[in-house]
């Protein structure tokens, strides 16, 4: 039995008449490899903002590692191990790719409030943050600003700034929207590569990469949990077949 | 794999590790104060206006050009740090220049923290008429309390005692003072230049380019803003207190709108988020408005502001984003030698 890293009972999230997320109970186990699918709409970029704090639910709690967090801020939660990656690229456009992981490795240790001290002079930052942009292969571009990268090594950097922070938790939205199918797989490779014990929950469109990726496949339609389980039932799952997967099957 | 260079040594890395390193070009604004100093003793009046002038485009630029605070009520820290200095010495309270500077700063500083709690919640438009608000407000408060401030007609009668005893403010022949602003700035400079390479600088930064980021990677942002916007009108304010004491008056053009738009426009000019570009704007700003307004008395803002249209046209980086573009473009392409992945 492996320990729940994170938690969510009966969270609901109203946006006047529209219902986001409903009655949503859903856990990450550490070490998980999950997936969150669903239709446009579905509420799934909902759901990873009730889990991050940049929105509070209606009705409902989330607890992370038994605590509740329910109302706790967005940096609060992020000093306690949750880090997300955004769908569209959030990154520091007019700073250089090193410097980009520098900001978010700088707050994790603390060096961040520093004054009067250069930021140079944080060796074991700038270390840190040349260590991993290497080991997501895009150390050669480090010294380059965002807005020349091509859009594929923007996903990379988006993906080091939040491996920064060292995360317990790690939600990744479509880290691969926007990504050629050709350089898809770096970004898989990177996840593959993550430490074991990180509960990683991935949200994306791409069955490929979802199937490829995740050990356990939550469904998600109209704000609710449709179904739940193993790639292979959920594959199976004729009900799941007919609002999701079959729109793909039909069409492939 | 051999042939990659350590991570330590990677471009990148060197280049963050001795990003705050002096370069060699950066002595060269003192050195040319104070060769100023000594070529032009006519003009020390000028001088002092243009040191004072680049120190508070500095306290703007902390706030504006690295942290992004969209602001267009700078004037009123300076304001508050020349009422304080001025009313500290009118009425025989504290006359010592230096400590009175000091009061200055922790005054304006006071009024930046408060203010800030109630202004950084909010961004954009809001934020620039709440800036502006908070100005106004003090301003008229300067205005209506005439029996403190002296309202419309200010203080004029400020008398400093010599700096350390011994030498006087003389506002005839500005020694003193042209000396005494270039080193209050000095080291006030010192000080933004030690902000903005540090790792707190490097927040600010990342707060302008992304908020939303930041709060995702775990920053207290409301925190690091009101902590730079404390710091910036602090120092704000000893521009103020030092222009007081350099001036001998204090009057309501010190808290005005045309003293705030003035230091965004030289900002904007020289180039923000940049250092020198306060130096550079400042030094524009005052050689173009002097040329300008011989050329053609009447409307010689009318062609500053040309220039302006024209920079936020085609030069978003002032004249040193324009100066660093050039550069780059002269420069053989550092990094091209580094191995292919």
């Amino acid at each position: 039995m492996t320990a729940t890293l994170l938690e969510t009972r009966s969270v609901s999230k109203n946006f006047g008449a529209l219902r986001a997320a409903s009655d949503v109970t859903f856990k990450l186990e550490e070490g998980a490899r999950h997936a969150l699918i669903g239709p446009n709409g579905a509420g799934k970029t909902t759901f990873i903002n009730l889990l991050t704090g940049v929105l509070l639910p209606t009705s409902g709690a989330v607890y992370l590692k038994g605590q509740d967090i329910t109302t706790m801020e967005q940096a609060a939660r992020v000093k306690r191990g949750i880090a997300r990656t955004f769908q569209i690229n959030r990154l520091f456009r007019g700073l250089s790719v090193l410097e980009n992981v520098y900001i978010s490795v700088a707050e994790r240790v603390g060096a961040a409030p520093q004054m009067l001290k250069p930021a140079g002079a944080r060796r074991d930052v700038i270390d840190e943050a040349m260590h991993l942009l290497e080991t997501l292969k895009i150390a050669n571009d480090a010294h380059h600003t965002i807005a020349g990268l091509p859009y594929g090594r923007q996903r990379l950097v988006e993906l080091a700034i939040a491996l920064g922070l060292k995360p317990e938790v790690l939600l990744l939205d479509e880290p691969a929207a926007g990504v050629p199918s050709a350089e898809s797989h770096i970004i898989l490779d990177a996840i593959d590569a993550l430490p074991k014990t990180i509960g990683v929950l991935i949200i994306d469109h791409d069955m490929d990469l979802v199937f490829r990726f995740a050990k356990k496949i939550t469904v998600l339609v109209r704000g609710a949990i449709f179904a739940e389980g193993t790639p292979k039932e959920i594959g199976a799952n004729p009900d799941v077949r007919a609002v999701y997967l079959g729109q793909a099957t039909t069409h492939g | 794999m051999s042939a990659m260079p350590t991570l330590t040594e990677h471009p990148a890395a060197l280049a963050l590790t001795r990003r705050h390193r002096l370069r060699w070009w950066e002595p060269l604004p003192w050195v040319l104060a104070l060769a100023f100093y000594f070529l032009f003793p006519r003009h020390l009046g000028f001088g002092t206006e243009l040191l004072i002038m680049v120190l508070f485009a500095i306290s703007l630029d902390l706030a504006l050009g690295y942290a992004g605070i969209i602001t267009l009520g700078h004037a009123a820290f300076f304001g508050a740090g020349a009422y304080t200095v001025g009313m500290l010495a009118q009425y025989g309270i504290w006359t010592e220049p230096i400590t009175g500077l000091i009061a200055g700063a922790a005054v304006a500083a006071l009024i930046g923290f408060l203010s800030g709690l109630v202004l950084l919640r909010t961004t954009g438009l809001t934020l620039l008429m709440l800036t502006l608000c908070t100005m106004a407000l003090l301003e008229e408060a300067a205005n209506l309390g005439h029996d403190w401030t002296g309202g419309f007609d200010g203080l004029t009668g400020i008398t400093i005692p010599p700096l350390f005893g011994l030498f006087e403010f003389n506002p005839l022949f500005p020694k003193t003072q042209y000396l005494y602003v270039l080193g209050v700035l000095f080291v006030c400079f010192v000080f933004a230049r030690t902000l903005v390479y540090s790792p707190f600088g490097q927040s600010l930064t990342g707060i302008r380019e992304n908020t939303l980021r930041m709060h995702a990677v775990g920053a207290p942002v409301r925190t690091r803003l009101v902590v730079c916007y404390t710091i910036s009108a602090a120092l704000a304010g000893i521009a103020g207190g030092i222009w007081a004491q350099a001036n001998a008056y204090v009057n309501l053009s010190t808290l005005g709108l045309d003293r705030a738009a003035t230091v965004l426009i030289i900002l904007v000019l020289g180039g923000y988020g940049r250092l020198y570009g306060a130096f550079v704007g400042a030094l524009a700003y005052m050689a173009l408005a002097h040329f300008l307004s011989q050329v053609y008395p009447t409307a010689w803002q009318l062609g500053l502001g040309l220039l302006l249209v024209a920079i936020a046209l085609f030069a978003r980086g002032g004249i040193i984003g324009v100066g660093e573009t050039l550069v780059q473009r002269l420069r053989p392409k550092m990094y091209q030698k580094q191995p292919p992945s």
